[in-house]
């Protein structure tokens, strides 16, 4: 009998913000897959990838320390967010090959009781059901195949860049220039995987405030790409990425002169949506893009 | 391990343009017997040679080191001398693109204007900026720990891959991109060299400069020679306020709002920090009819609702303690 898979949850910052459907949906796949989640309550955020822009030592400093937390309860860090994905393992892998930038961090990290060994691995909840459950057995619990739709992947920089780092992070290998992960696994959800150029670019969302019209630009440029791909919606693994898809297709469409509002699940959506979780648990009301496709499905 | 040679039978899907002739470019189609030893340049080389003499490509050395032969496979920026084909062919299979660095670039065939490239180049004073004694009495020594703080930046190799990668650049004209923003880190980072803040007020100026970054890592993936282009952008906004260069701006009070609100909540506070960084007003102007969309939806917690880390004393604590930069 195979132990329960357990992992120490970083929630981030958008979670329990911008994206509370996000936190609903992890929680119900987890139960309908058996895997304990144990919350990183004391976690802060990871900055983002802005806050290094400022100060690079803090930032290092405060990821470590949401390391540490993952490291004493003896568990793989899992996370939830593209980016809080990035910072936290490139930290691990900064510190892990500098031991004089490593004893720096510590010596901070010591003032407050604690240290950084390097000895929890770092990965996205995507890699870990595919990693540690297998699509195999996800496609096995499948209640409700969605075989009606075309969905289209949209897989997130900070999950696939750099691949050097991302791919020492987990074991599934993910080619940048062209991403299976996330094709498969709405496969495996018995979804029909939409190719377009821009599953593997970036949504601007970085941008969004000092370059607006790049991001929206990039945000439209996506999603036109995946209409006209013929998908009946999106899906993807970061919450950010999602932010800017499914709230922001106003300024871009106008950016790219033509409407581009279409429905964007999280990953932990579709899936739950796979394995007959109701909506209420995958929290569709929060959506801004209407996911009008619900009474299709049940 | 079979070192013998195999033979694949590969379609390659060629851009073809001559900007003298063509109003718009079209694709040709050549099926090829690739070879496993082959790279990308002999498949140029043997389209040109074997198929129609007048098609056209950039290439000079063959050894990875002129940056002529940068061009595009599927979307992937790669150095033709340098890129395997059998690579290629397990990541994309017998059918595959070739195309320009930039499509709307393109004088002929695989040949662009990189113009752009070097007009960004020109503008971070990509040399030495120094007072140099004629008759020194002794030697003007870097030492070895001086020269590493380049982090390699020297060895950019000016190909463009990076810089045509760069979703940022295809989308605004004025923007540097990430080579030229290696240059100025590169001389940035001389320990002789005295232009850093006149470098530093070129890249840190909005639209042009560093802040205009999307953070997508498209340059460290595509870089021939491991030169890691995002680092240097890094070090760059980071110079920006040891230097005291910053401007009280949107885009470096959004980088500073990240460590005030990990100060007082540990998390992220999202909407004070697009409060923060756009101002009351602006941020109501741009932002409202969204906002307002998002708080209908439960998409955004009010300031007494905050979540807050648990243990924030310890967050406030090494804040105080691990702080390195000013604004």
């Amino acid at each position: 009998m195979q132990d329960k898979l357990t992992y120490a949850l970083f929630t981030g910052c958008t979670a329990k913000q911008s994206t509370p459907e996000q936190l609903k949906s992890t929680y119900a796949v987890a139960s309908k897959l058996g895997i304990e989640l144990i919350e990183l309550s004391e976690a802060s955020c990871c900055g983002a990838s802005h806050l290094q822009d400022y100060d690079d030592f803090l930032s290092l400093v405060l990821n470590a320390r949401n390391i540490c937390y993952a490291e004493s309860r003896g568990l793989t860090m899992v996370t939830i967010c593209n980016t809080c994905q990035l910072n936290t393992a490139m930290t691990k892998q900064r510190l892990d090959s500098d031991e004089k930038l490593k004893a720096r961090v510590n010596e901070k990290l010591a003032e407050v009781g604690l240290e950084y060994k390097g000895s929890s691995q770092i990965t996205h909840f995507l890699y870990a059901i595919i990693d540690d459950f297998g699509l195999d057995k996800i496609a096995s619990m499948v209640k409700t195949p969605l075989s009606q739709f075309n969905i289209a992947p949209f897989y997130g920089c900070h999950n696939i860049r750099p691949s050097e780092l991302q791919n020492s992070s987990h074991r599934t290998k993910e080619n940048p220039y062209k991403p299976t992960s996330l094709d498969e696994l709405i496969v495996a959800c018995g979804g029909v995987n939409v190719d377009y150029e821009q599953k593997n670019k970036c949504c601007g969302f970085h941008a969004e405030l000092q370059a607006p019209h790049t991001a929206a630009v990039l945000t439209g440029n996506a999603m036109a790409g995946a209409i006209d791909a013929n998908a009946d919606w999106m899906v993807t693994p970061c919450p950010l990425c999602h932010l800017k898809l499914d709230t922001q297709y106003g300024h871009a469409g106008e950016a790219v002169g033509r409407e581009v509002k279409m429905p964007v699940l999280h990953m932990q959506q579709m899936v739950g949506l796979a394995l007959g979780c109701t909506p209420q648990e995958l929290g569709f009301e929060h959506h801004l893009s209407e996911v009008d496709f619900i009474d299709a499905v049940n | 391990m079979d070192n013998s040679i195999t033979t694949q039978a590969v379609t390659f899907d060629v851009f073809r343009f001559n900007s003298e002739t063509d109003y718009l470019p079209y694709y040709k189609k050549y099926t090829l017997e690739v070879t496993s030893e082959e790279v990308v340049l002999d498949i140029l080389n043997r389209i040109k040679w074997e198929h129609d003499g007048s098609f056209s490509y950039r290439r000079s050395c063959r050894h990875g080191i002129c940056g002529a032969c940068a061009i595009k496979v599927n979307g992937k920026g790669v150095l033709a001398c340098k890129e395997r084909m059998s690579d290629l062919i397990e990541l994309f299979g017998t059918s595959m693109s070739i195309e320009p660095l930039s499509e709307k670039r393109a004088i002929k065939d695989m040949i662009v204007d990189k113009a752009d490239f070097w007009d960004s180049h020109e503008k971070v004073k990509p040399y030495l900026v120094a007072q140099i004694d004629e008759s020194p009495e002794s030697e003007n020594l870097v030492s070895v720990e001086e020269h590493e703080a380049l982090l390699e930046a020297d060895l950019c190799i000016q190909c463009g891959l990076c810089h045509y990668s760069c979703p940022s650049v295809e989308i605004n004209d004025d923007y540097f991109g990430p080579a030229a923003f290696v240059a100025a880190y590169r001389f940035n980072a001389d320990v002789r060299d005295s232009a850093t803040v006149d470098r530093l007020e070129q890249i840190n100026a909005p639209a042009q400069g560093v802040w205009d970054c999307v953070k997508c890592f498209e340059c460290q993936e595509v870089c021939p020679k491991d030169i890691n282009p995002i680092e240097k952008i890094t070090k760059l906004h980071n110079m920006v306020f040891s230097e005291f260069v910053a401007l009280d701006n949107v885009a470096t009070r959004h980088a500073v709002g990240f460590a005030s609100s990990i100060r007082k909540h540990g998390m992220l506070d999202e909407g004070e920090l697009v409060r923060y960084s756009e101002g009351t007003i602006p941020m109501i102007l741009k932002h409202g009819v969204v906002g307002l969309k998002m708080l209908k939806k439960g998409k955004v917690v009010p300031p007494w609702k905050m979540p807050k880390s648990d243990k924030l004393d310890e967050i406030q604590a090494l804040v105080r303690s691990s702080s390195t930069a000013e604004f």
